[in-house]
């Protein structure tokens, strides 16, 4: 997965299908294809007699979502694993945007500090996760740093190419207005690098659920994946994609809220610059 | 009025040299002086690239000259305040911000009082015709609404000078006409000294009291030409015999500087 996406435009096939079947046309697209698919799962499994501890039928995974909802078995893992999220995230968004502010700003912290940041780069970041347990033990905080670590790089990375990429007309004018360092980093840069901040934020809090779980499988008895853990130590399949459907909403939970403080704040992204480019 | 005839700023052989990329040391200019009086509208007649640009950079003290200085009358110099109003070829308003904060930006810079800097937009956005666009964001509005909002906000702070760097260039022909028309109003109405630069030589003739005729590498100012024509002019003045006469005497102007170039 690439870590620095930039902020376009995308959803022209949804366009199109919305042409077709009207406003709501996608939905229902991807309801009655996903309806089709998990008939065809239920039909396969029936009819070849897979067993359950192979792949399940999706009616007991359904049910089995129904039980974990309801039983109350699930929200306590539900919860940690979302705490541990969220506080990785804001770790990395906090760090990342720091970070990238001086990397982007300061010319010798570039030069000195980046060349590290892309050697760290490299290293896949879950792999770092039993050091962060030796350093951090075995409780939330390991999950929370973990978290973090992975959602940091995205963010940072897009925190950096946002800064350097303000339109340089823009800090032509507030020099000509006479603003201070700190007036340009707050009325032009910072406004400037929001949908770079914001592509970087959609891909770490992804990232931050990653991590998140590779924490707790490494070592926990709580948190959603600790409870995959335990579910397929047990060879209980149905519960094991039952966690998986919760976290996913989760995911996409954290996505959407995201998006929706995006589309607040960086409303213009997509068409801001059409008028200075006209030319 | 005595004032009008003071000067307002003076350029003192102005040189600027560059290093090229290979290192070769590049004149721009050379040699630039003139004098602005208060309240003239100026314009900076010259083909693309000799140099008009690079001028209106270090009046605006975004760019240091080689050699020789920009001088602000002294009235003017001690002000805290930027002396000058910038409008480049694009608009460059912050996307994020409706019209009404695109035009308030340099007075929260200074720190203005919100109800002055408020009082004020709004008087300038009536000025330029943009009354009910207030909130509007920019990729709402036409280039030339753009532009206008740029105005405005290059006005907000009722600098004594308007530096105007091609600022229709970028718009079609005839909303470059209106806009020629809207800014030999504005500056009227305003009393601000305009330097405009522009490589239109009817726009030159149209809107200037004085025009000075770029030419030459390095680039230097050839005489100003006086544009003795009462305002307020209109656009059929352009078919007449005498703003033909001082249109073909600039493109000779011109012409003239590159056979010797």
């Amino acid at each position: 997965m690439s870590t620095q996406s930039s902020p376009k435009p995308k959803g022209k096939t949804a366009k199109a299908a919305a042409r077709r079947f009207g406003p709501f046309g996608d939905y229902f697209v991807i309801a009655a294809v996903t309806v089709v698919l998990l008939a065809l799962w239920e039909a396969a499994v029936r009819f070849w007699e897979v067993p359950q501890f192979v792949l399940p039928p999706p009616s007991d995974v359904l049910g089995r979502l129904a039980i974990d909802f309801t039983s109350g078995v699930l929200i306590g893992h539900f919860i940690t694993t979302l705490i541990e999220v969220v506080l990785g995230f804001a770790l990395a968004a906090i760090l990342g945007v720091g970070l990238g502010c001086a990397i982007g700003l300061v010319p010798v912290v570039e030069r000195i500090v980046y060349p590290y940041v892309l050697a760290l780069q490299t290293i896949p970041k879950v792999a770092l996760a039993p050091l962060m347990i030796i350093w951090v033990g075995f409780g939330i905080q390991s999950k929370i740093v973990t978290a973090g670590l992975i959602a940091f790089f995205p963010i940072l990375v897009n925190v950096v190419a946002g800064i350097k990429t303000v339109e340089p007309r823009r800090i032509l004018l507030m020099r000509a207005l006479k603003a201070s360092p700190w007036q340009t980093f707050i009325k032009a840069r910072l406004p400037s690098m929001l949908p770079y901040l914001f592509a970087g934020f959609e891909v770490g809090i992804i990232f931050a659920v990653i991590g998140a779980i590779v924490g707790e499988f490494l070592g926990s008895s709580r948190g959603l994946g600790s409870l995959v853990i335990q579910r397929q130590a047990a060879i209980d399949v149905a519960g094991v994609f039952s966690v998986l459907v919760y976290l996913s909403v989760m995911g996409i939970a954290l996505n959407l809220i995201l998006r929706s403080i995006a589309k607040r704040y960086a409303f213009w992204s997509h068409r801001s610059d059409a008028g200075e480019h006209s030319a | 009025m005595t004032a009008e005839a003071a000067p307002l700023l003076t350029l003192r052989s102005i040189s600027k040299t560059y290093a090229a990329r290979d290192g070769e040391p590049v004149e721009a200019l050379k040699d630039v002086s003139c004098t602005i009086r208060a309240g003239e509208f100026v314009s900076i007649l010259g083909p693309s690239g000799c140099g008009k640009s690079t001028l209106m950079s270090i009046i605006a003290g975004l760019l240091p000259p080689t050699s020789g200085s920009a001088e602000f009358a002294p009235t003017w110099q001690a002000s805290r305040l930027p002396n000058f109003g910038i409008v480049f070829q694009d608009p460059v308003l912050f996307p994020w911000r409706d019209v009404m904060a695109n035009v308030v930006l340099p007075g929260e810079v200074v720190g203005l009082a919100r109800e002055e800097r408020d009082r004020r937009a709004r008087e300038l956005l009536r000025m330029v015709g943009l009354t009910g666009f207030e909130q509007k964001y920019p990729h709402e509005l036409s280039g030339g609404m753009q532009q206008r909002v740029a105005i405005a906000r290059a006005l907000i702070l009722g600098p004594p000078l308007l530096l105007m760097d091609e600022p229709f260039g970028a718009l079609d022909a005839l909303t470059r006409e209106q806009m020629n028309l809207e800014i030999a109003r504005i500056s009227r109405e305003s009393k601000t000294t305009v330097i405009f630069v522009t490589h239109s030589i009817a726009e030159a003739a149209f809107l200037s009291d004085r025009v000075f005729v770029m030419t030459g590498r390095p680039a230097s100012l050839r005489d100003a030409v006086t544009i003795d024509l009462p305002r307020p002019r209109a656009l059929e003045l352009m078919a007449s015999d005498r703003f033909g006469v001082y249109v073909s005497r600039l493109r000779k102007m011109l012409d003239v500087t590159r056979d010797l170039s």
